[in-house]
Formats: structure tokens, sequence, C-alpha cells
């Protein structure tokens, strides 16, 4: 049961082939059995899933289910959960517990889903790896040497390594489609304003959207129905009809145009992942979509781009972490200056620190112009490029990530070489588009994805398009030997 | 030497919606410390703020009471900086896009001209908390029930020449944003709060002076004497060869000076953004004229009507005009005694009632004397059954057991004597029992009469007619000049 899909357990736990309970039961002894080699959860919830499970049961049993109720799930810790501690991968909220649940877990809550515990995350969701966890690194579960990819990587160990069939996480300038493509599942990053922010807490404002991870694009869409919607208590959420995003998963695909950005198969491009991706994309042609030479002239902007938006808001996101009301208060503060200094220094890490920093710098008065509005500027040039792209193409594919997940410490003194990871998925964020990896093959035993970029409120077709490819290949059905 | 005084006012207006700008916490004034702030007031982790509708429409109804642009699209920005009772470490406001540009205010001088003032912009922001100073020795408390409250602050042009414009440009906008009714205008409360911008400069010079600004004004009489103390500090300054730095200044009532808070050099850079959790704020024509049609009658507009109605002076006009409930009250007592008596009408309204409100401590809703009671008493002065004596005995009999104002002139006997022979009776007595002071008036001494009339009044309880008792006095007593 543990390596079954979110669709499969739900027909199972409906048949009545077995229960939330024994089914909680069985990932949580997974959790505790295989957790210690990969550390992909900061909190497990055992007490708080089985009742939970128990409830779902009664639910199963007296015909009020939805069709999720009784599967587990674990939630990023980036997510508030009532009565539980949410940390953010951060020293700085290692005594916190939210008086409150996250919109997103509250729909969960709602159709009957068993939260399991809340899982790793690079601090604040800053980071490529997730080695900037106040709670330890996250390790890939296809090679404990190498990193899950970040920020949302205990999510996508935890979906690769089978400890829940599907998790939250969050994704700002990739922290989803990496980590999924690195860990060999399939994730995905709606629309920005599709899913409520509220109760997520803010790394980006204007970048941040949560999404999903599962084994499957089925699964996806499955979780997607439930966690999409318009949310009164977050105003960038957007009041648009959330569409049946499993009813047309097996439509065909012929005639449609996929486009492939020049920009993306460029020389640099590594030679095994450009054939990857080459034979990942003659799959579609095979089942009658067309392919599209296209131009997105300014991606290579989108990473200075991103570098000046996402630490600006950041630094004014994090302001509110100051030791006064909750969270690290240092020992013994002589006056609030010192409350502050220390406080903040001692409760936030290095990559936390860097970003604020520059975030700071690029907003401060006779710089703004210069970086942050120039950067606001370039953000603008980069939604243009995609929109005129999609009057000549229905979805954009290429590779996720530059290449396979590399090894710990390969890139932690290195952040150009670290943030240069997320040159593929960056500006999809930049463009508040929704995109989604599905694992497209494996180079030296390592899985890598293929990114699907869709239009605005286009989340429909890219599942449908990644359930297509699903039922002809079988890279998404690989799992780690070791779990 | 000669200097010319420039002032323009910072108001921040406290707008008077039932919950904060960002949040369905309440903004009652006076509660324990921290029991209305919600987790987004606290700036709990991932909390987002939710614009409050109702904090629009009342910026849009000042924006229209001041004839000013009301802009189809502002923006809230993020004003960064630490401080303990601001939980977010940034306060939402407008800073380049305010929803409101422009407008002006026409205020009264002593010389019963009229000034307009401009406005230079109003914007929306929230509040932050308190910081308790005293409370814990050895430590401060924080009390964010006020963090989130909705404010307004409404930007004036430097066009205020005296100390004495400030107040009456101050006024007006209490005035006016309790006609609007978007701000109970409590200033102990701090409802209503005022930061000046003072600098002095040579009569005909075009460059502005250095300025300094006067933090948290917060009464009528602080503001003007907190200017005038400015203005001559930096006329102090200025003639002894000093030179003026631009900085804050913190006005102390009990020491009635001014003292430096901080310098420019040491002001925040407050890293001024475009809030990301909040959509730029976008209104139609549809909106904005929906909100016109609930307008009163503004009152600039309602003073020249009281002038060219009533034919009051715009001194009992502005009077008047101090609330809504007052210029309202006024009107009902005209209702009853007519036009031909509004100016009579006016005198007890601004005159005995307010002291009597104000003596109490009585709002004008809550008036002891209904605004009917009083027309009836005041028709009475109008036909003759009382004299202003007379009337001002019936007020206060009416202010402490009420009553009705017919049966009250009969049980106490109020009723004015218009007979003339009794006058005529009565000023004989007054004659006869005064020989030696009649002998002296009839000898020139004018100044007399007025003692005749005094004991004629004694006599009387005051309820001679006095046109009548003046016209037998003066024919008696002079009858044997």
């Amino acid at each position: 049961m543990w390596n079954k899909t979110v669709a499969e357990l739900s027909r199972a736990l409906q048949n009545k082939a077995i229960s939330s309970v024994e089914l909680t039961t069985l990932f949580l002894a997974r959790i505790k059995q295989h957790d210690h080699k990969i550390n992909s959860f900061i909190t497990v919830t055992d007490e708080l899933a089985l009742n939970q499970a128990l409830d779902a049961d009664k639910k199963i049993a007296t015909g009020q289910a939805h069709p999720l109720t009784g599967i587990p799930i674990a939630h990023k810790d980036i997510f508030c959960t009532k009565g539980v501690k949410t940390t953010c991968g951060s020293k700085m909220l290692d005594n916190f517990t939210s008086p409150y649940d996250a919109t997103v877990v509250e729909h969960f809550k709602a159709a009957g889903m068993v939260m399991v515990g809340k899982t790793n995350m690079d601090e604040f969701a800053m980071g490529s790896s997730n080695e900037n966890s106040f709670y330890g690194p996250v390790k890939n579960p296809w090679d404990l040497e190498r990193v899950p990819g970040g920020s949302s990587g205990g999510s996508a160990a935890a979906v690769a390594a089978s400890f829940a069939p599907a998790s939250t996480g969050t994704d700002t300038g990739g922290s989803i489609r990496q980590p999924a493509a690195l860990s060999g599942i399939s994730g995905i990053k709606p629309t920005y304003g599709r899913v409520s922010r509220y109760g997520m807490i803010a790394f980006a404002s204007s970048l941040d959207q949560g999404g999903l991870f599962a084994k499957t694009a089925e699964d996806l869409g499955l979780l997607l129905n439930v966690m999409a919607g318009h949310d009164a208590r977050d105003s960038t959420s957007i009041d648009e009809p959330v569409p049946n995003y499993t009813a047309t998963l097996n439509q065909p695909i012929k005639g449609l145009r996929i486009g492939l950005p020049k920009e993306f198969f460029n020389p640099n491009l590594d030679s095994k992942m450009a054939a990857v991706i080459e034979t990942a994309v003659k799959e579609y042609e095979k089942q009658g979509a067309t392919l599209h030479e296209i131009s997105l002239p300014n991606s290579a902007l989108a990473i200075p781009a991103y570098y000046v938006i996402a630490p600006a808001e950041c630094s004014s996101n994090l302001a509110r972490f100051d030791g006064v009301r909750f969270g690290h208060r240092c020992k013994d503060p002589v006056d609030l200056e010192d409350l502050y200094k220390r406080s903040r220094s001692e409760g936030f890490g290095k990559e936390v620190i860097r970003r604020i920093m520059i975030g700071t710098f690029a907003l401060s008065s006779g710089y703004y112009n210069a970086h942050y509005l120039k950067a606001a500027q370039i953000r603008h040039l980069i939604r243009d490029d995609f929109h005129r792209a999609f009057n000549e193409v229905d979805v954009i594919m290429g590779p996720t990530t530059p290449g396979p997940a590399f090894k710990l410490g390969e890139r932690t003194n290195d952040p150009i070489s670290m943030y240069l990871s997320d040159i593929y998925t960056i500006a999809v964020n930049l463009a508040e588009l929704p995109a989604l990896s599905i694992p497209a093959g494996f180079i030296d035993n390592l899985p890598v994805g293929l990114q699907l970029i869709g239009n605005r409120f286009d989340e429909v077709r890219l599942l449908n398009m990644a359930h297509r490819y699903q039922q002809c290949t079988d890279w998404h059905l690989n799992i780690p030997g070791d779990f | 030497m000669n200097w010319e005084t420039v002032i323009g006012l910072e108001v921040h207006v406290q707008l008077a919606t039932k919950s904060k700008i960002f949040s369905g916490a309440p903004t009652a004034f006076g509660a324990e410390p921290n029991t209305q702030a919600c987790a987004i007031d606290l700036g709990f982790p991932g909390v987002l703020p939710v614009l409050n509708r109702e904090a629009v429409n009342m910026a849009i109804k000042l924006g229209l009471g001041i004839q000013a642009s009301i802009e189809k699209k502002s923006v809230f920005a993020r004003k960064n900086y630490f401080y303990p009772d601001l939980p977010k470490g940034y306060q939402i406001t407008q800073h380049d896009l305010p929803i409101v540009k422009g407008g002006h205010l026409d205020i009264l001088l002593e010389d019963n001209s009229i000034k307009r003032i401009n406005i230079t912009r109003a914007h929306l922001e929230e509040d932050a908390g308190k910081s308790l100073h005293d409370t814990f020795p050895g430590s401060s408390g924080i009390d964010l029930n006020r963090a989130g409250t909705p404010l307004l602050e409404i930007v004036s042009e430097p066009d205020m020449r005296s100390a004495k414009e400030a107040v009456s440009y101050l006024k007006a906008l209490h005035s006016l944003v309790r006609f609007l009714e978007i701000c109970d205008g409590n200033m102990q409360e701090g409802s209503f709060r005022c930061d000046a911008n003072v600098s002095i400069k040579r009569p005909g010079d075009t460059k502005l002076g250095t300025r300094a600004e006067l933090k948290n004004i917060n009464s009528f009489r602080f503001v003007e004497h907190a200017i005038n103390h400015e203005i001559q500090r930096q006329i102090d300054i200025l003639e002894s060869g000093g030179k003026i730095s631009q900085e804050t200044r913190l006005y102390d009532p009990d020491k009635d000076e001014t003292r430096s808070m901080r310098s420019k050099e040491d002001a925040n850079d407050y890293r001024y953004f475009p809030d990301p959790d909040l959509l730029p704020l976008t209104l139609t024509d549809k909106q904005i004229q929906e909100i016109k049609s609930t307008l009163p009658e503004l009152p600039q507009e309602k003073h020249q009507r009281f002038l060219d109605q009533y034919h009051l002076s715009a001194y009992d006009a502005t009077v008047l005009m101090s609330s809504r409930a007052l210029a309202d009250y006024f009107e009902s007592v005209v209702a009853i005694v007519s036009n031909d008596h509004a100016k009579l009408a006016s005198n007890w309204v601004a005159g005995e009632l307010a002291a009597a409100l104000n003596k109490d401590n009585i709002d004008i809703t809550d008036s002891r004397i209904s605004a009917n009671t009083l027309g009836q008493l005041v028709l009475r002065i109008a036909d003759n059954t009382l004299s202003s004596k007379t009337a001002k005995t019936l007020f206060e009999a009416l202010w402490l057991d009420g009553g009705d104002v017919d049966q009250l002139i009969e049980a106490k006997g109020l009723k004015q004597v218009t007979d003339t022979k009794a006058i005529q009776a009565l000023v004989q007595k007054i004659i006869d029992d005064n020989p030696a002071q009649v002998a002296d008036y009839r000898s020139g001494k004018d100044k007399l009469f007025g003692f005749f009339v005094g004991q004629a009044m004694k006599e009387s309880g005051g309820k001679l007619n006095p046109q009548q008792l003046n016209d037998v006095l003066l024919e008696t007593l002079n009858q044997n000049r």
C-alpha cells in the first residue's frame, strides 16, 4: 500500500480494502523506520494523525467521505498549523506554535486528509538544496550523499521515500519544481493567486505560491481540486472559478503546440540533459503535438531581477521577527537595540541574513531606482516575453534544472552557483505562471525532470499533458531502492 | 526685524470604522491592553492584510468634502522601520500614489474675511500600537489595541501665516470630519492629531526657510502655543546670527516649550516599496458617485446657507457649525420660531444652551432641553411674554427639572408686565422712595438713570418690559427737570 498513488489509495479506502487508521499507521511506521536516513520531517504528528484517521474512518463508514478523506499528507513547515509547532526551518521559530491554520491546511482538513507531520525545508524557504535548515539538511532518497533540492526539500524527499503519498510545498523561484525534479516525483506550482497564501509564512510575497508534490499528475489534480480557490483573507488570491482538474486528464493532445525556448536549449545545456528532454518531447510529438522554437529574449535577466525583488520583499517580510512578540528572543537584552540585534543575529541563519542585507540595500534611499525599480521593470519584460510566446504555443517545455542532484556541501560556499540551480524555474515566478515538473529520465542513476509551463490559469492543460506523458512512460513509477 | 511665518499642517484623522483597516478586530477606545488585537494586528507569521472598504469610503468622503481629486488608482506601500509598537516592522501607508490629491478648505479669519487653504493630499494608513513606559518599572509595556486602526493623513500646503490661521484651519477640518461622520473628533483620545511644519522667512522672499516639524500637538490651544513658541525660537536664532536646522521637535505643554526629538541626519531610511500583499486600490466613477450621493450638506455650504437664509453673522454661523448635531438643533429651533427670529434662536443655541452643555459636559445630542422646548421659550421672548431676564430664569428651571414652557411661566409668575398703568404705578413708587436720587438726577446726573431701572427691575422681579420701563421712567423723571 505504501507505494500506491493517492488515486489508488482513495479507491482502497472507499472499497474498505484498508482503513485510514491502518494506512496512517503504515506511513508513520515508515517515517519512524527510515526518516533518520534523510531527515525529511521536522515534526511528526503521530497522535494528531491517528485521531484524524479515526474521524476519517467514521466518515467513510457513514458514506460522508470526500475522495481524499483518510489519505495521509505532509505539510511543508512553512504552513501554519493550529496547535502544532510551525518553524519555517528556522531557529527563530523553534519555539513557535501557530494559533491558527493556514487556509490550505484548513482545506485539506475539511476534505478529511490526515496530516502526518511537518516537513523540513530551507530556512524561510531560502535555498535550493535544503542545506539551510536549522534542523539539518535533508538528503536525497536516491543518493544519500546528494541534496533533494530546495527549498521544499523535505516535502519532496518525503514523497520520494513514500513517507506520505503527497505533500504540500511552496515555490518562490523553483522551490517545488526543482526538488520534484531532483527527487524523481511530480510537483506543481499553480498560477500566482490560485492558492491562498494566508497562513503560509511569507518569503517574497509577490512570488510565493503554494503547490503540491505527488507521484503522478493525476494525484496533483486530485489534490489541487481541494487546495485551489479564492480566499477573502488573501487580497492577492484571485476570484476565478476552480475547474475540475481531473476531468480532462485523458483528453487527447493532438494538435497542441509545444514551445521550446531557444534560450533553454543553448550550447551550455548539458548534453545528457538535452537528450532527456529531447526524448520526452518526442513522446509528445508521437501523440500528435507539434514542436515550435520560441524565444524568451529576457530569460538571462530573470535571475538578477529575482535576486533583487525576492530579497527586497524578504527584508521587509522578516522584520516582524524581532524578539518582541513571538519567536527567538536573546537572553538578557540590555536595551532595545541589543534585543533586536542579538535576537535576529542568533535566530536567523547565514543565507537568510545574506538576503535581508541584499534586500535592505536594494530598497535603500538612493539605490531603490537603480535596483528595485529596475528589477520590477525587468519583471514586466519577462512577463511580456511569455505573453507573446503564448500567442504562438499552448505550452512551453524544457528542463526543470540544469542537471541532476548535486552533492551535499558542493555549492554551499558559492551562493551564485547555488542560485543558478533555479535558472529554468525563476522566470515562471516572475511571470506568475503555472508550471509543473514530472520525472523524465535519469542521468547517472539520478532522476531529472521535464518542466511544463502554462499560460495563466491553464493548470488543467498542464495536468492533462503531464498525465498523457505518464500514461505512456514509467519514469514516475521508479522508487529509490533503499526505501 | 520683520518675519513672515509659514505653516503647513499634517493632520491624522482616526477614521470611525467599526473594525481595523486591515483586520476584523474592533477599534473601540479604552479596552484592556492587547484585547483588541488579532493575529493580523500582532503581525503573526503568515497573516495577510485585507483592506476595509469602509475606510476607503470615508477617505472618498473627505476628498469630496474638500473638492479634491479622488484617484482612480492608489497604492499601499510599506514604510519600514523597527519599533516595538510596530508589530510587522513596517507600517502600511500610501506613499507615491495617495487616494486623495489636491482640494482646499476655506477658513474664517479674525477680521471675518475668508482665506483658502490648499490641501496637498490625503492618504490612508494604519496606526501603530502604544508603548507604555511608566507601567512597568525598568521595562516598557506594549499595547497593540490601536495597531491597525485606520488613519487618514491630511497634508496641507504651507499656506498658513500665523498660529491663529493654523488653529482656524484645524477647527474647520475638525468640523468637516465630524460633519462627514468619518471621525469622532475626540482629541483627548487621539482621534484627531496634528503635526505642524513651521518656518519663517523675510516678507517677499519666495524661498521658504528651513522648517521644524512639531509633533503630536493634540489640542487647539496647544497648537497655537506650540507654533507661537516655535516661531519665537526661530526668530531668536536667526536674529542672533544662527541657522535653523531641519529637525523634528516635540511640544511639552507643561513647560510650554518645544525640544528636539531628532535631526534630519538621524531620520530613518524608510525603504518604501509597494506592499506586495495588497493590490493597487482601484475606484470607478460609479463608486465615487455612490458615495457622493450619501454626503450630507457640507459645512461650507451650510455656513453660506445660514448667512443667506437666516441672516446670521459669520461668527454665529461658525459657532453653530461646530458640529452637525448643533447645527441641526439650531434649525429645529428655527422651524418653530420662524426665520424672523432666527437671530434670537442663534443667540440662545450658541449662547445659553452651549454654555450649559459645556458646563455639564453634555453633548448636544443629550441636551436636557429639547429643540422643541427651546423653540417655545424663544417664541415667548419674541412675543414679549418673557423678558431676557425671566427667560434665563425659565431656561435654568427647564435645564434642571424640565417641564412645559407656558405652564412654568404661569406657575413661576414669569410673565412680563406690559400693562403701562402698572408700570407707571411702580415707577411712581420708586420715585417716591428715592427723593435724593431723583433730585440729583434732575440736577443733571444722567448716569443715575440706570439706578432707577435697576430699582424698578428689582422691585418687579425682572418682569417689566425693558423698553416700556425705559419710556415710562424717562417720561416721569423728566417731567420736572
